[in-house]
């Protein structure tokens, strides 16, 4: 039972670990037991390794698959935009067309329903966030064995393919988010009008401290909360599907119920992926419209 | 599940991304819808402006139309009236010619009477000295009783 059930364990950590390319330092034991000679810059086979390489290290799955599912979006949404901007007075826009336009209408009037400032910035980035977040939530209805699969054929030891399961990417979002959040409120208000926020309420000036620490984890929380949301739901969808196909490995009625489970627990997250996208996108507008708005 | 460096390439990935989608996706698709809403916007508009233009257009025609019959009534009016005038006209003007022809007509016919009762003067007188001759061959003398027969013949 006890080889069983650290194969169970293999699989799941074996199915959250990352694509990682570091450095490993000279004299570093990896995990087929070869001592290295000099520092070396190699894929990471073992969770351990990954974890040595420390900060100087790429999850390659990660950006690998978020980069072609932004370009994928940029492709397709660039072509309706490049049909629109040709377009004569009395083009009839097709399929497609009609899809993105919809999706930017929809984006236009969230944007405008939460955001009261105008900045041309905003629409973009939270279509940008909506689309791109959507498509890397996508992945994970992808059954969790057929990429790593494949990935295994060719002789990479981990392959993760939701993106948004992994921190770095939620957190590398958040982070922009959280950049242009400060950019905007320092640009609107001024750098006094900011501390002045960030100081003067709600006690008044003679609660200074008090006022920084309460505004101060407000203002942290925003992008730690946006990353931490994201990738905790997905996080825990890809787990409850890594333990589903745990079970397609006991028997015949297991894996049966594992199928149906699957199917079920999919069907609930085109749900939650939808939602967690338009719920990233939502409070980055809501963020975005606090930063450029005075307070009373 | 560590962080490490693909924080900072998934956050310029993510910042080139929005910034792709800034100048290249998002005005045109907005430019396209609001131009296309401005479309419709004029196209309702006209077809506003026509059927307030219809509308006007079917007032005119019917003005028009009561004008031209309102007109055209009163051409039958005056052309009746210039008809009847006309007939008229041709009445009194055949009455008078037909007066004419007649006076004409009865002055010639006058006329006629007359030379025939010259010449029948002329014939009777011709006829009587002839007769009287015969019958008073030796007694009458032509030029011995002219006057008796002048006298006669002024009294035929």
């Amino acid at each position: 039972m006890s080889a069983e059930a650290h194969t169970s364990t293999e699989y799941i950590k074996h199915h959250l670990q990352n694509l990682t390319y570091g450095q490993l330092p000279a004299g570093y034991e990896r995990a087929d037991g070869e001592v290295l000679q000099a520092s070396t810059w190699t894929l990471a086979h073992s969770v351990q390794e990954a974890k040595d390489m420390g900060f100087w290290a790429i999850n390659l799955d990660t950006m690998g698959f978020s980069i072609m599912l932004g370009a994928l979006f940029l492709f397709l949404f660039g072509r309706a935009a490049r049909a629109a901007a040709s377009e004569t007075s009395a083009g009839v826009p097709g399929g497609w067309r009609n899809f993105v336009e919809w999706v930017v209408e929809f984006i236009d009037s969230s944007v405008r329903g939460s955001f009261t400032a105008r900045n041309p910035l905003v629409a973009p980035l939270a279509l940008t966030i909506f689309i791109w977040v959507f498509l890397m939530n996508l992945m994970d209805l992808v059954p969790i064995d057929w990429i790593p699969g494949l990935a295994g054929l060719l002789g990479l030891p981990y392959f993760k393919i939701v993106p948004t399961t992994d921190p770095n990417a939620t957190f590398g979002m958040s982070l922009v988010v959280f950049a242009l959040v400060l950019y905007y409120s320092v640009k609107m208000k001024g750098v006094g009008g900011f501390v002045g926020e960030l100081t003067l309420q709600p006690f008044g000036k003679w609660g200074m401290p008090a006022n920084l620490l309460l505004e101060g984890v407000n203002l942290i929380a925003k992008p730690v909360s946006l990353a931490l949301r994201l990738f905790g739901n997905m996080y825990a969808g890809e787990m409850i599907f890594i333990l589903i196909a745990i079970m397609f490995s006991g028997g015949a009625v297991l894996a049966l119920t594992g199928g149906v489970l699957q199917w079920a627990w999919a069907v609930f997250h085109i749900l939650i992926i939808t939602l967690q996208a338009f719920i990233f996108m939502t409070l980055t507008i809501v963020y975005l419209d606090m930063a450029h708005q005075e307070h009373h | 599940m560590n962080i490490n460096m693909t924080l900072i390439g998934q956050s310029i990935t993510f910042a080139i991304f929005v910034w792709f989608c800034m100048k290249f996706v998002w005005p045109p698709i907005v430019n396209a819808l609001e131009a296309r809403k401005k479309q419709i916007a004029d196209g309702l508009a006209a077809a506003d402006r026509g059927k307030h233009e219809l509308e006007l257009a079917a007032r005119r025609a019917s003005e028009t139309l009561h004008d031209a019959k309102l007109k055209a009534s009163d051409i039958i009016a005056q052309a009746e009236k210039r008809a009847a005038q006309i007939v008229d006209e041709a009445k009194n003007a055949a009455k008078d010619e037909g007066d004419r022809m007649i006076t004409a007509a009865r002055a010639e016919i006058e006329q006629e009477s007359h030379r025939a009762r010259e010449a029948l003067r002329a014939e009777v007188a011709t006829l009587v000295v002839a007769g009287a001759g015969k019958v008073l061959r030796r007694e009458v003398d032509a030029k011995a009783h002219a006057d008796l027969l002048e006298a006669i013949k002024a009294e035929l």
